[in-house]
């Protein structure tokens, strides 16, 4: 495997180093049972002209071959199995109202197709920005009448990764503009601070220091396209906050909690810096 | 040997006076360049429990941004150059400076402060994520930064 020593320069060296790591037997290109290809390198969106960032990549690419294989098949993905249990739960009728998510919102393949792509998002009647997970706790609380969800753990990340799928394939395409706005400013701001007694901000790791590695591990653009992603490691369901809360701590920082509007507005911004790669249902990584 | 017991006492005297006359993380100063002129802990430092600091998760973690081939760790990372030869591109106190507060040398760089305590934003109590109970101690002691910094001198 090649390492690269030149910091933060998007060179042909990068894109070789890429290539390799991303393995001879594998390639650059996500297939996902053969047929489906997902877009895993895209230009950057213009508002990060000033980054140094012209091409955004997918954390697929940055993975070692056999953790890269996984994703290409359903049958070896062990995120499906959740997918499955979120069907299930999408057909199950819950709380004081004894509905289903179907009874209103009918066959998800049609109705969700394309939703995931297009979240965090700007909820008028609520006047703010909810997250996905937030959409869906919404929904089970006011809508169902049902207990809430833990947020960022088994049952809504199911529902989170039933949800993700119909979208897989699509474009990530999160407004920025209009009255998100300002909730994605904030989420900018967090992403270039510097926190914790490392005083390492997301930028310092993720824009700067991509392709680089840290230790044995190999940093990636910080991504969030792939989420929910399965974790070897963890052996269950991501979400992006819950990931954010990780990076944070490690960091020595006091982190915000998984449902905070910081990291709403953090994980609005970190999806709009991947507006253009496609929604990969749920990824898995190491 | 009424002298010998005073002159031992007096050897004490002096090595406690040293332990307490570390100079404060908000006192240390920086000559230009971001240098720091005199040891941290009055003490010179120890090289071989500076390669050890060097490599531990929980201290220095250098290891984790730096190559160094006489140190033999698994996967360093590179997010910093490699430290071989730092010995002699920095003399003693340009690399005690460096690993106080490395920012005094390199505005912005990404390399922690490891001899600084205050003007952190949401510091953590290490890595539970949890705000730390009363004052944060640096990263490393004055005698680990010493340690450290001796180290590395003999990387030539
Ligand atoms: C009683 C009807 C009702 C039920 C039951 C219900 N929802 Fe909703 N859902 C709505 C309405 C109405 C909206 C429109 C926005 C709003 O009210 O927040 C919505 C919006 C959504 C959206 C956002 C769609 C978009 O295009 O942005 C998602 C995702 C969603 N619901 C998921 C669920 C899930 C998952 C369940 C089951 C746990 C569920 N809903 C149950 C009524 C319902
Ligand atoms: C000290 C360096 C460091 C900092 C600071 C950091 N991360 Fe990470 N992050 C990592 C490492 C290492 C990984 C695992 C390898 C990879 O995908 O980059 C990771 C993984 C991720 C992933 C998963 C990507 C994928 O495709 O699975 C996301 C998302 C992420 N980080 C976001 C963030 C955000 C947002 C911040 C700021 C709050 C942040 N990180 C701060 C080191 C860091
Ligand atoms: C998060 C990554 C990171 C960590 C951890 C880190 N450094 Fe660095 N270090 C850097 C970077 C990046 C540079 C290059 C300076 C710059 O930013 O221009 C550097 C520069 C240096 C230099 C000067 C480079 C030279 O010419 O030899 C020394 C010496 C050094 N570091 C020592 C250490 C020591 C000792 C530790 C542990 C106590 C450490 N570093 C921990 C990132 C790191």
């Amino acid at each position: 495997m090649t390492r690269t020593t030149s910091k933060g320069v998007i060179s042909a060296a990068m894109l070789s180093v890429l290539a390799s790591t991303a393995g001879a037997e594998i390639g650059d290109k996500l297939v996902v049972n053969g047929d489906l290809e997902l877009t895993v390198e895209a230009p950057a969106p213009a508002f990060m002209a000033d980054t140094g960032i012209k091409t955004i990549y997918s954390g697929w690419l940055f993975r070692d071959p056999d953790t890269q294989k996984i994703e290409m098949d359903d049958f070896d993905n062990p995120g499906m199995l959740y997918v499955d249990q979120g069907a299930e739960m999408w057909n199950t009728p819950a709380g004081t109202s004894n509905k289903s998510c179907a009874d209103c919102h009918g066959d998800a393949t049609e109705t969700m197709a394309g939703v995931r792509a297009t979240y965090p998002k700007w909820n008028e009647a609520a006047g703010v920005v909810r997250s996905l997970q937030g959409q869906i706790e919404f929904c089970r609380t006011e809508h169902q009448g049902a207990e809430p969800w833990k947020y960022a753990k088994a049952e809504i990340n199911a529902m989170e990764a039933f949800i993700s799928m119909q979208s897989r394939g699509m474009p990530v395409n999160v407004a920025i503009d209009g009255p998100a706005q300002s909730t994605w400013e904030q989420g900018r701001e967090i992403y270039y601070t510097r926190y914790g007694q490392l005083e390492l901000s997301c930028a310092n790791c993720h824009e700067q220091n991509y392709d680089h590695y840290i230790r044995s591990d190999h940093l990636s653009q910080g991504q969030i396209n792939g989420f929910p992603v399965y974790r070897l490691k963890d052996t269950q369901l991501t979400t992006a906050s819950g990931r954010f809360v990780g990076c944070v701590r490690d960091t020595r920082a006091e982190t915000f909690k998984a449902d905070s509007a910081e990291f709403t507005a953090l994980e609005l911004y970190v999806a709009s810096r991947g507006n253009g790669l496609s929604v990969e249902g749920v990824s898995v990584r190491h | 040997m009424t002298r010998i017991i005073t002159l031992a006492s007096g050897l004490l005297a002096i090595a406690t006076m040293a332990a307490a006359e570390d100079v404060a993380p908000s006192a240390v100063s920086f000559a230009d360049g971001g240098a720091i002129l005199a040891s941290l802990s009055g003490m010179p430092g120890d090289p071989a429990n500076g390669a050890v600091v060097m490599v531990d998760r929980t201290k220095g973690n250098c290891i984790a941004c730096h190559q160094v081939t006489a140190i033999n760790a698994d996967f360093p990372g590179n997010v910093g150059p490699s430290l071989d030869g730092a010995g002699d591109r920095w003399d003693e106190s340009q690399l005690r400076g460096i690993v106080s507060n490395a920012k005094m040398t390199f505005p912005d760089t990404v390399m922690p402060s490891f001899y600084k305590n205050s003007g952190y934003i949401r510091p953590g109590a290490a890595f539970t994520g949890k705000a730390p109970e009363g004052d944060l101690p640096p990263l490393l002691t004055a005698q680990e930064v010493e340690d450290v910094v001796a180290y590395l001198a003999t990387l030539k």
